[in-house]
């Protein structure tokens, strides 16, 4: 069951038609509204949820998303932006009384900047076109994402997308260095550009990961990097978990940062394994896949040295990539865990909690009690360098029942992340699907002060309503929040 | 000077000053005061809260309380081989005032990187979250204790560089990251503006994992260095120092500093460190980086003298006084802007420290004050000037 989602405007689905005529006006060839057209907008990476939205918008330039948001705003039409729809959280799933702002035909490359090590790109563009379109002159974009053939790098902005390498390259945040964006009311704003501070308040930095709630970006500028010299991966082998976990935190102890660090445990390994003959061994408890990368030399030296902790924390295997190929073989499996998880299950629901890295073997201890308890299987993929667990859970969705327990099952792994001292998500975003355990580590107080950050972006809450907070706050209502002496009232507001 | 103990002390000076609407000025070590508008406010000192909370070496995460001092928490990480890898700075070592005094607080409040921040990101991508009284007196918190966390919007962003006038920070965490056990910086003298640039433009642009670079203009005679530093392990940087001296060899005879010069010469480059002598004004101009030769060209067309780091990224210039309003246009033109770091009163009086922002930004960014700050008490004239007609 998906989220109760904000009630549906009467008056606004009265106006359809109205609605429909003023935005083809804008965009004469971008207004879909036939429901069979708009079926492929229903949902986003997220199936389980499905809603079909009001319409659909496509624009193509600039001047075009200003119009519409300024019409929405005028009418107090709600608003859904959407990149590629590959979102793991909901984030696009569209609103009954919506529109649906899809992005896609914002899908060029504007300019690469070498001299400033920039390129300027349009949000549709996905993020590994970028890689594309610099690697004939050495350079590449660092985040990646494992859906990066199809995800934009819009939708990377709004999520702060992360990948295997954001270990030693950083996230989506770390590599943008600017936007141009139009506010809910039409303006049309830049921020930072092609150096690498902003003037004034860090307003990219917030823009970065707000889930398309504050407005909708039309021109990214990212960081591009001078690919490295040689990457080579290094298979470990683990007889338990525990020993994989002391090994991560071997290397980083000894000062070394590899350019990715994953962990897989043995439901993981042995469906990767079926599904892509990557070589892993299948009788491992947990394998670490760690990838180091620079001049040749630094592989060399830092490879021998991984694999002496590794040997010292109890690798039962090891191996070590020689070829390109065989690199992207070992890598192969990783990436490809989450269709061969598919594979062994009729469905899985992925989640995206981060914990502190010391508490991994506390958390993969509980998470099989809870598998037990709930009665459904669980498959780890682990980004165990930067703590960011992704368990797989298996179900069928046809077997009544059990979409909901996988669904009370992901809440307990994430109230477990809590406890221990992480967070809900790490890289999927909040979105619809996590909405309602915001409480679980924010208190109410924290929570307005986000809402409160939210409208001074968008005071009349037609940004993707109904996503990432559980509570729909009217900002008149929290204007009148005034301080008097420090005593706040507190509106007993109505949960939708 | 209020000096509270704890967040409820905070909670309660900062309810009555809003209650009362006057302004409340944070402090922390107080090195970066004079940075901004002379103006009238009550002094909010974080140095009471000046704990360790937690710092775990192999998760690579730090808190602390905001009063703690960067010298001490540098120390602390020193000694498990780690570091706050965006090369924060005392800022006594820009202004030549008392030493050791920098918090983390005001570290975070200003949102200044040193040298490394072409490699490793600047104060913004190191914190991760944090605790906070805002302008309602609630306490807050936002962010995590983790690396790779997105729940929620990134508030702790926009703590970096807020210079006190979003909240009063009482705990942050920050990432840390293994000290480099080796460093080499090579360097070429007598380049002109536009070759060092573009030499160091080369180098950033090969897989050579450049940690710093920064040119300094020829001056008393001496030659112009320009300095490229290399970080990492033995033979890492041996192989790197072989790829840029053959990439480089048509640019000028690429040659390694000697270990102590080449300390003192990076902590100059990073505090900014320009001889004052007849030209009061300190600059920090940030802009892209291929545009740094024409706006050092800028500065010295009015009189003044200046210094690159970050690859061209970032200028340290000094100017008279007159040349205020030149300096911003040349900063715009490149794309860029301009801070002024440091100037005598009656210059502060008049020219906003902040490069002021296109009107839209501008109304933005003080609707996003007041969503933390809705009597705008935290110190809301500091970027403001007499000439600027904008009320606070």
């Amino acid at each position: 069951m998906p989220p109760a989602m904000p009630e549906p405007d009467r008056a606004t689905l009265s106006r359809r038609a109205e609605i429909v005529a003023a935005l083809r006006r804008i965009v004469p060839n971008g207004v879909i509204d036939d429901a069979a057209s708009m079926a492929v907008y229903e949902s986003d990476g997220l199936t389980a949820y499905r809603q079909l939205p009001m319409l659909v918008c496509l624009p193509e330039t600039t001047e075009q998303v200003s119009q519409i948001l300024k019409y929405c705003s005028a009418n107090e039409v709600k608003i859904v932006p959407r990149g590629a729809g590959t979102s793991l959280s909901g984030g696009a799933l569209p609103l009954a009384d919506g529109v649906l702002l899809g992005m896609a035909k914002f899908n060029r490359v504007l300019e690469v900047d070498y001299a400033n090590r920039v390129a300027i790109v349009q949000p549709g563009v996905t993020n590994l076109a970028i890689t594309k379109e610099v690697e004939g002159e050495g350079f590449y974009y660092a985040p990646d994402p494992s859906s990066q053939i199809a995800c934009s790098i819009g939708g990377n902005v709004a999520e702060n997308s992360g990948g295997v390498h954001c270990l030693k390259y950083g996230l989506t945040t770390n590599n943008v260095l600017g936007v141009e964006m139009v506010l809910v009311d039409g303006e049309i704003i830049r921020l930072g550009g092609r150096q690498l501070e902003q003037r004034g308040l860090d307003l990219l930095g917030l823009i970065v990961g707000s889930e398309g709630l504050l407005g909708v970006v039309t021109e990214v500028t990212v960081r591009i990097l001078p690919k490295p010299e040689l990457a080579r991966a290094v298979l470990v082998g683990f007889a338990d978990t525990t020993s994989a976990g002391s090994c991560v935190a071997g290397v980083i102890a000894a000062g070394i940062i590899p350019a990715g660090m994953e962990m897989m445990d043995r439901p993981a390994i042995h469906a990767a394994e079926a599904f892509v003959h990557a070589g892993y061994p299948l009788d491992v408890e947990a394998l670490l896949i760690i990838e180091l990368d620079g001049p040749a030399a630094e592989c060399d030296h830092l490879i021998d040295r991984v694999a002496a902790i590794a040997k010292e924390n109890g690798a039962v295997s090891l191996r070590t990539s020689t070829s390109e190929a065989e690199r992207l073989t070992m890598w192969a499996g990783r990436k490809a865990a989450f269709p061969a998880v598919g594979r062994i299950s009729p469905d899985y629901y992925c989640m995206d909690g981060t914990i502190p890295r010391r508490k991994l073997p506390h958390v993969l201890q509980r998470m099989n009690e809870l598998s037990n308890e709930h009665g459904l299987g669980v498959a780890n993929v682990f980004h165990a360098g930067d703590g960011n667990l992704h368990p797989l859970i298996l179900y069928d969705a046809n077997k009544p029942g059990e979409l909901e327990r996988a669904e009370e099952f992901g809440a307990d792994i994430l109230r477990l992340c809590v406890e221990v001292g992480g967070v809900l998500t790490g890289e999927h975003g909040v979105g619809v699907e996590k909405r309602d355990l915001m409480p679980v580590m924010f208190t109410e107080t924290d929570l307005n002060q986000q809402q409160h950050v939210k409208c001074a972006f968008d005071p009349a809450s037609l940004m993707n309503p109904g996503k990432v907070f559980p509570q729909l706050h009217r900002c008149a209502e929290m204007g009148r929040m005034h301080v008097h002496r420090g005593q706040v009232p507190r509106p007993d507001l109505p949960r939708f | 000077m209020l000096q509270p103990a704890d967040e409820q002390e905070i909670r309660e000076i900062v309810s009555h000053a809003a209650g009362a609407g006057s302004a409340l000025e944070i402090v922390g070590g107080g090195s970066k005061r004079n940075i901004g508008a002379p103006r009238e406010t009550t002094q909010l000192s974080t140095s009471r809260l000046n704990r360790i909370v937690d710092y775990d070496p192999a998760e690579l995460i730090l808190t602390v309380e905001p009063g703690a001092r960067l010298s001490e928490i540098e120390a602390l990480l020193a000694q498990h081989n780690q570091m706050l890898a965006f090369d924060p700075w005392d800022f006594a070592e820009t202004t030549g005032g008392e030493p050791n005094g920098s918090t983390i607080s005001g570290v975070i409040g200003s949102g200044f990187a040193g040298s490394r921040r072409i490699s490793a990101g600047s104060v913004r991508d190191h914190l991760l979250g944090f605790h906070a009284v805002n302008g309602r007196g609630e306490a807050i918190k936002a962010g995590g204790n983790v690396v790779k966390n997105v729940t929620g919007y990134d508030l702790p962003k926009l703590m970096a560089g807020s210079w006190g006038q979003l909240c009063v920070l009482t705990e942050v965490t920050l990432k840390v990251l293994p000290r480099p056990p080796e460093s080499r910086t090579l360097v070429m003298r007598d380049l002109s503006h536009a070759t060092a640039v573009d030499a160091m433009g080369q180098a950033m642009r090969a897989p050579a994992d450049v940690a710093a670079a920064s040119y300094v203009p020829a001056q008393n005679n001496e030659p112009s260095i320009t300095a490229i530093r290399l970080e990492g392990f033995g033979p890492s940087i041996e192989a790197r120092s072989r790829l840029l001296t053959g990439l480089l060899k048509n640019a000028g005879h690429l040659e390694p500093m000697e270990t102590s010069e080449a300390g003192a010469h990076w902590l100059r480059i990073r505090a900014g460190n320009l001889p004052p002598a007849l030209l009061p004004l300190l600059w920090r101009m940030v802009v892209p980086p291929a545009r740094g030769p024409d706006v050092l060209d800028g500065i010295e067309r009015f009189g003044g003298i200046g210094m690159m780091d970050w690859a061209g990224g970032l200028i340290w210039a000094r100017t008279v006084a007159e040349a205020a309003a030149p300096i911003r246009e040349v900063a715009e033109l490149a794309g860029g802007h301009a801070m002024l770091m440091s100037a005598p009163e009656d210059v502060r009086h008049d020219i906003p420290a902040r490069h002021p922002e296109p009107a839209a930004v501008a109304a933005l960014s003080q609707r996003v004050r007041r969503a933390f700050d809705p009597a705008g008490i935290f110190d809301p004239l500091r970027f403001e000037a007499k000439a600027s007609e904008r009320s606070p």
